[in-house]
């Protein structure tokens, strides 16, 4: 079955394949908007701790309606729940987690990818810029980078580039791309086809992708 | 101890640098920002992650054009915010978080500047030190002080030992080390010795004047609940946004 055109099979699709890179436990933070949603695909009988950089480790779903506490936010500032286990802390204890590299995995959303491994996804020049928050500190150090993202932009645009044309956010920061149509690896050797999405072609692949392209040997399709 | 909001931030003159805790809504000083609103002062150096948004918190500082500058790292809740740096009314910088929250933590601490990873080789690094330690490079960053530190906690003593609540401590803790001033608003002011002292996160030596708040609000910046869920899987509740029109994702 090819791939959806629908914005969200594909989101689905990159959100729980996404999931499969989770291991017990690991400490994970999540970025604004579609990789927040990987909280959803968690394996059964694994535990993940999810950072919310505002300072918190332990993230449990939102509340029920009715038992919302304003102290208790996530860093999108929506309404969050503690879990057994969770730890609350300040900024500075929050990002010397980060820096210092105690983050197993941070999943996080682009604007665009380079085959260098650069990721920019924090302005666009002559629009207002909003700031780039914590994006900058957990891509230059998280011990894994994934972005989760669509292909290719709304007018159909690429997303994977031989060079980032916007400010970048970290240079050389990006490990994984994982797509709607494909699993990508950042190598020495430039970007690395893995795995294909279900559905998806090399060659799909390849008219999609302004970057240029490895394909790896023995390439698979990641089962749906 | 001082008696009211109104009191407690008397003597800020107008260009002062303030820092203001607080992550969005969530622990920022919203009694002693309606005190210096009410007092009109002006032209302001502000640091603070965020701006409040509309019509509260510091959205109210600048509605009342109090504000000549501005240190943070997010500050996309405020349509005011983009007219006022448009016509170039406001200048505002913007840097990583976690730079932000080190250099308020370094300026306490007496570290005067400091090589962090984060932001190397972008428009963040530009006009900066740069160095490579063991095989990574670094940018330097330097300290920030302020003259006066507005802070929020949920409880505190007459020392000025201070109890935060859940993720609204934040910036407040750093920002309480590294003010001349610091002045720190409490929801339950209670007698020396209430307070358990190993559960406190700020001891008194940072905290120059304490006041039991006037009035929370409590606001909620993003409201979001869960609905049940009742396919197979591990998780009952679901992390999905509820709709929300406040709620954009980056």
């Amino acid at each position: 079955m090819p791939p959806s055109d629908t914005g969200i099979d594909k989101r689905s699709l990159i959100i729980r394949r996404a999931a499969r890179e989770l291991r017990d436990g690991f400490y994970v933070n999540l970025g604004i908007g579609m990789p927040t949603l990987v909280a959803n695909y968690v394996p059964a009988g694994m535990e993940v701790v999810l950072q919310s950089e505002n300072g918190m480790l332990g993230i449990g779903p939102f509340p029920p309606a009715g038992t919302e506490d304003s102290d208790l936010i996530n860093a999108s500032k929506e309404t969050v729940t503690e879990l057994p286990g969770t730890s609350f802390f300040s900024s500075a204890d929050s990002f010397a987690m980060i820096r210092g590299g105690h983050i197993d995995l941070s999943i996080l959303g682009a604007m665009e990818v380079d085959q260098e491994g650069n990721l920019a996804n924090w302005m666009v020049p002559g629009k207002v810029v909003k700031g780039m928050g914590g994006a900058m500190d957990l891509v230059a150090s998280a011990r894994r980078v994934i972005v989760a993202m669509e292909h290719t932009t709304k007018t159909g645009e690429s997303k994977l580039l031989k060079k980032c044309t916007l400010p970048i956010t970290g240079l050389k920061v990006v490990d994984t791309v994982i797509t709607e149509l494909g699993f990508f690896r950042l190598t020495p050797q430039g970007l690395l086809l893995v795995e294909l999405a279900p559905g998806a072609t090399v060659e799909q692949v390849r008219a999609s992708t302004a970057a240029d392209l490895q394909i790896a040997q023995g390439i698979i399709t990641w089962p749906n | 101890m001082v008696a009211s909001s109104a009191e407690a931030v008397a003597d800020i003159p107008n260009g002062a640098t303030l820092m203001l805790g607080g992550f969005g809504l969530c622990g920022i000083p919203e009694n002693l920002i309606a005190a210096l609103v009410s007092r009109g002062v002006k032209d302001l150096h502000t640091i603070s992650n965020n701006m409040g948004v509309d019509g509260f918190g510091m959205g109210l500082m600048l509605d009342a054009g109090m504000i000549a500058s501005h240190i943070g790292s997010y500050v996309g809740e405020n349509k005011l915010l983009e007219q006022l740096v448009i016509a170039g009314k406001l200048q505002v910088t913007l840097i990583p978080q976690g730079t932000l929250a080190e250099r308020i933590r370094a300026g306490g601490a007496g570290i005067p500047a400091f090589y962090t990873p984060a932001g190397f080789g972008t428009v963040v690094a530009e006009g900066k030190e740069s160095r490579e330690f063991d095989g990574k490079h670094y940018i330097m960053e330097r300290w920030l002080k302020a003259d006066f530190a507005l802070i929020k906690a949920w409880k505190g003593d007459r020392h000025g030992n201070l109890v935060y609540r859940k993720t609204a401590r934040n910036f407040n803790p750093m920002m309480a080390t590294a003010a001349r001033i610091t002045i720190a608003e409490v929801e339950e002011l209670v007698e020396p010795g209430d307070l358990p002292p190993d559960s406190i996160m700020t001891p008194g030596i940072y905290v120059n004047r304490i006041l039991k708040g006037e009035q929370y609000q409590h606001r909620i910046e993003r409201l979001t609940v869960s609905r049940m869920h009742g396919g197979a899987g591990g998780s009952a509740c679901v992390f999905a946004p509820t709709p929300n029109p406040e709620s954009r994702p980056l």
